[in-house]
């Protein structure tokens, strides 16, 4: 890439033609406060107007997110005009916004508080009267608060580019704008599949998780045996709310945490992942062998499901049948473990700790209503782990609990990033198909953190294509295929999030201006940082594949029969809805 | 329809309509032509009903073969519609009502006499004048570049228009190279006539120099300044003078595609726009190898749902792409990466109008027009306190006071001019100093307004202008698209003071949050429209500074405008007790006194009257019921 000769506050730099200025200035060390821009500096809105600067020769201040640095440019930061301009669109944005950061839930990583520190806002400036406000709870998933929204777009943008959606957008005009699915409805009656991405780049409270730390509160206070499970990506990304680096494991502390949060059982659903393999592989072959409907695509993300029934139903009968790992744990350890225990399955109450916001909606389902009692994201449990005072830094490594439901293989492991589900069903497949063991364990061809990933894989003659994707947009293509009829692979698996759960809406927030120690290039490089913890957990376990895990061996033995029997059908697979109203009446 | 393939055909057939039009307008012996303006003013005051009506007379009368009625676009001089104009004489009546119809025929057109009742009286030497060029309006102006063929020729009948010289420009741009017709618009000083007054010229240069596999051309039509119908009355007088426009600019730049942005609120417009596309297609003038040239372009229509933001060309982008109609951050500027990401270059509708004369007639003719920065014609929509209203084109430089004086024939009700607000929302108001500033884009700015797209509304002694920021304001927040903080926000609270003002309750220190709220939102806004919308505070405050002091530190408004700061008084000495006051007042807050009215005797009834303020509404029935002037505003 060419480089130009800038100068930013008198001082000559060289940076790569074709950065804005904003993306050059971090590069050179300056900071200059922004809020409707993310990834790292570049924007294509500039509608916040607050990373104004002055640009010798330029008419006016200019955005610094979308301005182009050219050859010669000179570009000062601190100059009075721009200071001031700075401070007085902070103060505009403040002075319609719903200021209750004391109980805000995104007190601690609100951008909006944080930039109006750095610009030095000052108090009451241009009081008037604020926006019609909408409060909308309706969803189980998420919660939208638009007296909190300042407009930057950020999330409008997410949606479209991740999920290629576009369930938010702008609704009325000037004053009374708001971000909104069309017509001003709920997240609930919307065809948006909640998967949280919009809350991950939100600046400030206006979209948020639908918080269940009440519920559980109120589980534990009425003496309920509350059982904890977490999934794979949790540990991945918890240690970031305690201040860690990207990438920091936090499988130990988290388990210690969860101990001393008084849970009657802390298991791991990636025990459940390896259920899931084997129900989920044992149901590839059955359609192999009886020439059923091919592609299978697998069904653990909640948020590929919305998906699936809103916008693809008619692929349904390529969809697995199978439950997702934790509301297969759920249905375990109330029907298995409750009757091993002797434990009336009403008293207990399983508390997932996900991800994934979508998995807040999917306990609600219909088809599958009891099997999980509560969902709360990785944020919440850092919260919760705070509100109990408990010092994440002094904590111990501790383990799971090995009860019924303790082991679990690398192969469960990897179900927290996208590529996962098909490496592990590969191991299992290839082990039924063959008789033995892959002798390289990792699929390498199905790791990665690209939009969509291919790989054949050879059994005993018979070349078997798999795709792996992530993120609807990208989803999109294949699923056409496969509607079209089109599509030759054998297994897809599809997560609703870019990257998987690694990537989830419920997990901590990648903010650059909340993570000084990360490298410049963080938002590029966290998923990856995040997979590895993930990948590594998986090499360091004796047992890497699903079918090896002896207390899933011991559980088909005591209590389920075999993969696809009677009483797993029951509990351990669910159907989909075909008809599901994109818009429905609020009820 | 005979397609026009050729230059040489199309030089035949101009021949042939040229003379057709000829005969039309200077008549043979014995033979008349009646043309009836058709402006949506005039439409809308049943000018169709009345061509009928004068077709159906002339039928009855049996007067076919001689004597012709048809439409023709737009007078301008809207507040004496409906027109009818009639050939050779060039007599012209206005107001005419569908009942006229008979009198015209009969008097004039059977009887050669000149209908008196229906000629223009002039406001100041109040005589009746009956042909069109000798009114005052009419005298300073100059409509033949913009409003081309305006009142001349039928707008639903390409044949006319070609005989008035139309396509004849393209057909030379076209002999021309690319680099050449830009180089002659370059030169011709023209710059955009929709409210910045970018060279034109340039614009073009820099798509040309983008290379691209496809380049779009689009029509600025969504004219959306309070009391502007420039836009309007070109494309609903001569449609296929824009498009002519368009065309050019297409060849120069290299697209092969062009969009007309056009107000859904203006159907008249889009139905002549449509008409006159299909009837370009028909000939072959729109299409593949036009006039036998490699040059192959078509037109399309959008409407737009009538968002003012929609006019500033990136959002207008927006909008035609089918988002929401939003500005989008520049750089890129359209001309590198404009509609569907490809180069574009966007012109205002009279700016397209300006283009076929500049071909035509060659770069120096028309920058023989206007002044040393500004050259040619502009359209004015003349409105407000002023005698006559209508749409002008003048030549750049002439001064505001020919402008409101000569052509608007002054103030109506002898009342003093106060200001005139030029440029619309994001333009300012010029006062009594500036009478004698020749108008071109330059001067309007330093003078502290702008040309803007054309809307000229004179104001006289009874407008409040804190009241007139106010309007503009509540324009500006109405219509302020949402996207960026500064607007979004920062016009609310421009509102909320002035509010504040008008409702007496305003601080001095309000007028300085004022001041620095309007520089704010100038220098952090996103687009154009954001960053002039503080202009009319400004400028009013800049202007008129000591009637904001009155509404703050004297509680009054010297216009007595602003309802709350203003009331209704009975001079005593003039009242006579007749109670006409007291009876029409809706809330009953009109007493009488025990004050027996100056000279009347104290055995009858009448006595004086007061107005009780605590429960007066304002309305205002008391002056206007009051046959003696003794109900003030104080």
């Amino acid at each position: 890439m060419a480089l130009v000769n800038i100068k930013i506050e008198g001082q000559a730099y060289q940076v790569e033609s074709g950065l804005t200025i904003l993306e050059a200035a971090r590069k050179c060390g300056y900071n200059i406060p922004s809020l409707c821009a993310f990834n790292n500096g570049k924007c294509s809105r500039a509608s916040c107007r607050v990373c104004l600067v002055e640009v010798k020769g330029a008419r006016g201040l200019v955005a610094s997110c979308v301005y182009p640095v050219a050859e010669g440019m000179e570009i000062t930061i601190s100059s009075q005009k721009a200071t001031e301009a700075r401070r007085a669109s902070v103060e505009l944005i403040l002075s319609n916004h719903h200021k209750n950061c004391l109980q805000c839930e995104k007190n601690g990583h609100c951008e909006l508080l944080e930039v109006s520190k750095l610009v030095g806002a000052r108090d009451h400036m241009y009081e008037g009267e604020q926006t019609p406000s909408t409060l909308d709870t309706l969803a189980p998933g998420l919660i939208r608060d638009t007296s909190k929204c300042i407009l930057c777009g950020r999330c409008i943008e997410r949606c479209k580019e991740a999920q290629g959606i576009s369930i938010l957008g702008f609704e009325n005009r000037g004053f009374k704008t708001i971000v909104s699915p069309v017509g001003n409805r709920s997240f609930a009656t919307s065809p948006c599949i909640q998967c949280g991405q919009c809350v991950n780049v939100c600046p400030t409270g206006a979209l948020m998780e639908h918080s269940e730390i009440d519920k559980v509160d109120a589980a534990m206070k009425a003496g309920k045996k509350v059982i904890v499970q977490t999934a794979p990506a949790v540990r991945a990304a918890i240690a970031e709310e305690f201040g860690e680096r990207i990438g920091t494991p936090g499988t130990g502390k988290m388990v210690a945490a969860l101990h001393r949060l008084g849970f009657y059982r802390v298991f791991d659903t990636n025990f459940a992942a390896d259920l899931t393999i084997m129900e989920e592989a044992h149901e590839l072959m059955m359609r192999i062998k009886n020439k059923g409907v091919l592609p299978q695509i697998t069904s653990c993300s909640p948020g590929w499901i919305n998906y699936l029934e809103y916008y693809y139903p008619e692929v349904i009968p390529h969809v697995s049948s199978c439950k997702s790992p934790h509301m297969m744990m759920g249905a375990i350890i109330k029907s298995y473990f409750a009757k091993t225990h002797e434990i009336d399955p009403n008293d207990i109450f399983v508390v997932s700790i996900m991800p994934c916001i979508a998995k807040k909606y999917e306990r609600q389902r219909e088809e599958m209503p009891n099997d999980v009692d509560a969902v709360l994201t990785t944020r919440e449990l850092a919260k919760l782990i705070k509100r109990n005072g408990i010092n994440w830094a002094r904590l111990p490594e501790e383990e799971f609990d090995d009860d019924l439901l303790g082991e679990y293989s690398g192969a469960g492991v990897i179900f927290g990033v996208t590529g996962g589900v098909m490496e592990a069903a590969l191991r299992t497949a290839y082990y039924w198909l063959t008789g033995k063991e892959h002798e390289k364990i990792a699929f390498e061809s199905v790791r990665g953190l690209e939009g969509v990933k291919e790989a054949s894989l050879d059994i005993n003659g018979t070349v078997i294509k798999v795709a792996v994707t992530s993120g609807m947009s990208n989803a999109k293509k294949l699923l056409d295929d496969v509607k079209a009829g089109k599509s030759d692979y054998a297994f897809i698996e599809i997560m609703g999030c870019p990257g998987g759960c690694i990537n989830g809406g419920g997990q901590p927030f990648v903010k650059p201006l909340f993570l000084p120690n990360e490298d410049d290039n963080i938002l590029e490089t966290y998923k990856a940082k995040r997979a590895s913890v993930l990948y590594s957990e998986d090499e360091r376990q004796v047992v890497r594949q699903s079918h090896n895990n002896k207390d899933i061996q011991k559980l088909y033995k005591e209590f389920l029969g075999e993969p696809g029997s009677e009483i797993a059908e029951e509990l351990l697979h669910t159907t989909y809805n075909a008809n599901r109203e994109k818009f429905p009446d609020v009820k | 329809m005979v397609k026009i393939k050729t230059s040489e055909e199309l030089i035949k057939s101009h021949k042939k309509f040229a003379s057709e039009l000829d005969m039309k307008f200077h008549c043979e012996e014995g033979k008349r032509a009646i043309v009836v303006c058709g402006g949506t003013g005039c439409l809308s005051s049943n000018s169709h009903d009345l061509l009928l009506r004068l077709q159906e007379l002339i039928k009855e009368n049996g007067l076919e073969d001689r004597v012709t009625a048809n439409i023709v676009g737009c007078f301008g001089f809207c507040s004496q519609g409906p027109f009818v104009k009639i050939f050779p004489e060039e007599t012209l009546y206005t107001k005419v009502k569908v009942e006229d119809a008979e009198e015209i025929i009969q008097k004039d057109i059977i009887g050669g006499e000149v209908v008196e009742r229906l000629l223009f009286i002039d406001p100041q030497s109040k005589q009746r004048v009956a042909k069109q060029h000798e009114i005052n309006f009419y005298k300073l102006q100059k409509r033949d570049i913009a409003l081309k063929g305006n009142a001349e020729i039928n707008p639903e009948d390409i044949n006319e228009a070609i005989g008035q010289g139309a396509f004849l420009a393209l057909n030379k741009a076209l002999h021309m190279s690319r680099q050449e017709v830009i180089t002659e618009v370059l030169n011709s000083g023209l710059r955009g006539r929709g409210g910045a007054g970018f060279p034109t010229g340039r614009k073009w240069q820099f798509a040309y120099d983008v290379q691209s596999d496809e380049k779009y051309v689009v029509c600025n039509g969504d004219e959306g300044d309070p009391g502007a119908f420039m836009d309007r009355s070109i494309i609903e007088g001569n449609p296929i003078n824009v498009i002519e426009g368009m065309m050019i600019e297409a060849y120069a730049i290299g697209a092969k595609n062009g969009y007309f942005y056009i107000r859904a609120e203006y159907p008249i417009a889009v139905n002549r726009l449509k008409n006159a596309i299909k009837q370009c297609e028909e000939l072959g003038l729109l299409g593949d190898n036009i006039l036998g040239t490699d040059f192959s372009f078509r037109c399309h229509i959008r409407l737009g749902a009538g968002a003012f933001v929609c006019g500033e060309e990136t959002a207008l982008l927006n909008s035609i792409e089918g988002q929401r109609g939003m500005p989008r951050p520049r750089p890129p500027f359209p001309a590198v990466k404009g509609l569907w990401g490809k180069p574009s270059v966007i012109n205002n509708v009279e700016t397209l109008a300006n283009v076929p004369f500049i071909l035509l007639h060659g770069a120096k003719e028309y920058a023989a027009i206007g002044t040393e920065r500004s050259k040619g014609t502009k359209v004015f929509a003349l409105g407000g306190k002023v005698n006559n209203v209508g749409l002008v084109e003048v030549p750049m430089g002439i001064t505001l006071r020919q402008l409101i004086f000569d052509i608007g024939g002054g103030i109506p009700n002898g009342k003093k001019f106060k200001a005139i607000q030029t440029g619309g929302p994001s333009g300012g108001c010029l006062t009594e100093k500036d009478l004698d500033t020749p108008i071109d884009y330059d001067n309007l700015v330093a003078a502290g307004s702008m040309m803007g797209s054309g809307g000229a509304i004179v104001m006289d002694e009874d407008n409040c202008m804190v009241d007139v920021a106010k309007f503009y304001m509540t324009f500006i927040c109405d219509e302020s698209c949402g996207k960026c903080s500064p607007c979004r926000i920062g016009t609310k609270r421009c509102l909320e003071i002035l509010t504040k003002i008008t409702d007496g309750k305003g601080t001095m220190e309000d007028l300085e949050e004022l001041k620095n709220l309007a520089n704010v939102i100038k220098s952090n806004s996103l687009c154009g429209l954001g960053q002039t919308a503080p202009n009319p505070i400004l400028s009013t405050m800049n202007a008129f500074y000591d009637e904001y002091v009155a509404h703050i530190v004297d509680k009054k408004c010297p216009a007595h405008v602003c309802k709350t700061l203003m009331q209704y008084k009975i001079i005593e000495e003039k009242c006579v007790g007749c109670g006409m006051c007291a009876r029409n007042c809706p809330a009953n807050t009109i007493v009488k006194t025990d004050i027996v009215p100056v000279g009347k005797n104290p055995s009858l009834p009448l006595r004086v009257h007061r107005i009780d303020p605590s429960n007066c509404v304002k309305c205002g029935l008391c002056q206007s019921n009051c046959r003696f002037g003794a109900v003030i505003k104080d």
